[in-house]
């Protein structure tokens, strides 16, 4: 087999199935085999939500080496690799869209960019977005998928968890209406601030969702844990998520769920071109 | 074993010797002033060096000496202290303490993490480990003095929130997530201080604060050395190295502009003088409470917005 044609394929990390990558994004990047739900690019998550354009803001805020961060490979290095492999900026993606007709605030997360951890670009593109949806009156919809506080840029990652909350706390005091989706993994600093302070917390089915790493917990407990622990769906039977939403599902429940906050105090005028879920 | 304990011990027996020469000189008539002196001078000597310039983790050991003041013994040199216990919903996490308290004859209610001085201590307050509960509790009283308009003072040790089973049944980080919700705009002035180890995530749950103290040889870090060790080489056994890296002194964090105020400490630590360390936090705290006292509700809290929103953020162009 070619290497072209073989980079074509991918083996379900679940079931060993191989898949044809065409199929995959085809399918949303759920194995049809078992259900695997595999971890999103940032673009292409936007792509399967919105209407037609996303405007992405903060985009050209790019990280520095505020720790001067020395380790086997030094930071910037890091950042240079994951730049390529990613193709993203830094570990989330904001903008402005419409979903199903209704105008949002949208950020979504990438585990491809630093496992998705939280430093000062991640908490400035986030805070931005918040407050770019109060200006403009929309709702704000977050997808998180994160490892938690990047430990290369130590206190000034975790003081983003500070600066994301009083971002969200503003929006919401002024009215704002706010949808946050867990995806696989949500873990750490991000499940610790903006993750869990949204009006609705919905969760992508068998995500990993928790404060502590399963690992951690091992270690600190020095016995196994059960296979469900820290899943979206053990959240929900413990009640502190709304809801378990497979990927298919997700664009049609997320668009309902936005139709109930039409009327919140910092809402845009009713969608007048509100097209039909696909 | 604690690296700090380690060095004090040449000292100690130092100070024994000064003691006893001491006690001998006063029952004898020959004069041994000159020979105390030299010790004397010996003593400050090997102090300097051992104190004068810590590296990282000599602080960690120092914000974990077993002697080092703890959350408790702040609450206790308060005027007055009535402990308020619970969550309301499942029980009351022992690693947080609060309630209302008198601080220099101002009615403020106080919330503190304790690690426990002795083994018993230590289980009884999970290691100074909150789980859900503890800030669920601390959500409660931030409320609490929101309605009734009295400030809130904190006094931050931990190594972390607890990583238990049983905390991630009941949502651990919706708790922490809540907690700082809470805070980001309450009403009344917070005042926060790193007395020892804040660790992560479940110390900031105590410290969205519209004034942020820091004891000088506390540490205050993204996680403990020996979780950022595990995370960054899967090893928690090359703490020392991350704490080397992670710039969690005193003198990193108030230049990088988190830290508002440092509070110095004796040569040799806080515990060399307890009494005299906490006195001179509660001054500050209450120093800190003054000035924010002052301000109208709404520059408050645009103050406080401003404060965590400009770390990290890119210079303006
Ligand atoms: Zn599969």
């Amino acid at each position: 087999m070619a290497a072209e044609e073989a980079a074509q394929w991918t083996k379900c990390p679940k079931c060993g199935t191989m898949i044809y990558r065409p199929d995959l994004a085809a399918n949303l990047w759920v194995c049809s085999s078992c259900g695997h739900h595999f971890r999103m690019h940032a673009f292409d998550r936007i792509a399967t939500l919105v209407d037609a354009d996303f405007t992405e803001i903060g985009g050209d805020l790019l990280p520095g080496d505020p720790l001067g961060w020395t380790d086997k490979v030094p930071y910037p290095q890091k950042l240079q690799r994951d730049r390529e492999k990613s193709k993203l900026t830094e570990g989330v993606v904001c903008g402005f869209a419409s979903i199903g007709g209704y105008p949002v605030a949208l950020g979504v997360m990438d585990f491809n960019f630093r496992g998705g951890t939280m430093g000062t670009v991640v908490g400035e593109r986030i805070a931005q977005l918040f407050e770019a949806a109060r200006e403009r009156r929309l709702p704000c919809v977050v997808f998180t998928a994160s490892g938690g506080a990047r430990m290369e840029e130590g206190m000034l990652a975790l003081m983003q968890m500070a600066k994301t909350t009083l971002a969200v706390r503003r929006f919401h005091d002024a009215g704002g209406y706010y949808l946050s989706v867990l995806t696989d993994p949500t873990t750490g600093g991000v499940s610790a601030s903006f993750a869990f302070q949204a009006d609705v917390v919905l969760a992508e089915a068998r995500a990993a969702i928790g404060f502590a790493g399963r690992r951690v917990i091992e270690q600190t407990i020095r016995q196994k844990l059960p296979d469900n622990f820290q899943t979206a769906e053990f959240l929900l039977e413990k009640g502190a998520i709304d809801m378990v939403v497979e990927r298919k599902e997700l664009k049609d429940r997320l668009v309902r769920l936005l139709d109930y906050g039409v009327g919140a105090p910092l809402a845009p005028p009713a969608p007048t071109s509100a097209e039909t879920p696909a | 074993m604690n690296v700090i304990v380690e060095r004090e011990k040449g000292l100690l027996e130092l100070e024994q010797r000064i003691a006893e020469l001491k006690s001998q000189a006063a029952a004898q008539p020959v004069d041994m002033s000159a020979e105390i002196r030299a010790l004397e001078a010996k003593y400050a000597q090997i102090q300097r060096e051992v104190f004068g310039a810590m590296t990282p983790w000599q602080r960690v050991n120092m914000a974990r000496h077993p002697k080092r003041p703890l959350g408790s013994d702040y609450i206790a040199a308060l005027d007055q202290f009535d402990e308020l216990h619970g969550d309301r919903h499942f029980r009351d996490d022992h690693a947080i303490v609060g309630g209302f308290a008198k601080l220099a004859g101002r009615r403020v209610v106080a919330i503190a993490q304790d690690k426990g001085r002795d083994t018993k201590e230590k289980v009884f307050r999970n290691f100074g480990m909150p789980g859900p509960e503890g800030y669920r509790k601390v959500i409660r009283l931030v409320k609490l003095a929101d309605h009734l308009g009295l400030p809130v003072v904190t006094f931050v040790d931990t190594s972390g929130a607890d990583p238990g089973i049983g905390s991630e049944e009941r949502a651990q980080a919706e708790a922490i997530a809540q907690s700082l919700y809470e805070l980001a705009d309450v009403r009344v002035p917070v005042v926060a201080t790193i007395i020892g180890e804040g660790g992560s995530g479940g110390a900031l749950a105590l410290a969205l604060a519209d004034r942020v103290l820091m004891l000088e040889h506390a540490v205050y870090s993204v996680a403990s050395p020996e979780g950022a060790a595990a995370i960054l080489w899967g090893d928690a056994a090359r703490a020392e190295e991350a704490a080397s890296r992670l710039r969690l002194t005193s003198d990193d964090l108030i230049r990088f502009g988190i830290v508002d105020d440092v509070i110095p400490e004796p040569l040799g630590g806080a515990h060399r003088d307890p009494s005299g360390i906490v006195t001179r936090v509660l001054g500050t705290v209450d120093g800190a409470l003054d000035a924010l006292a002052r301000l109208p509700v709404d520059e408050l809290r645009d103050r406080r917005y401003r404060k965590f929103r400009r770390i990290g953020a890119p210079p303006p162009r």
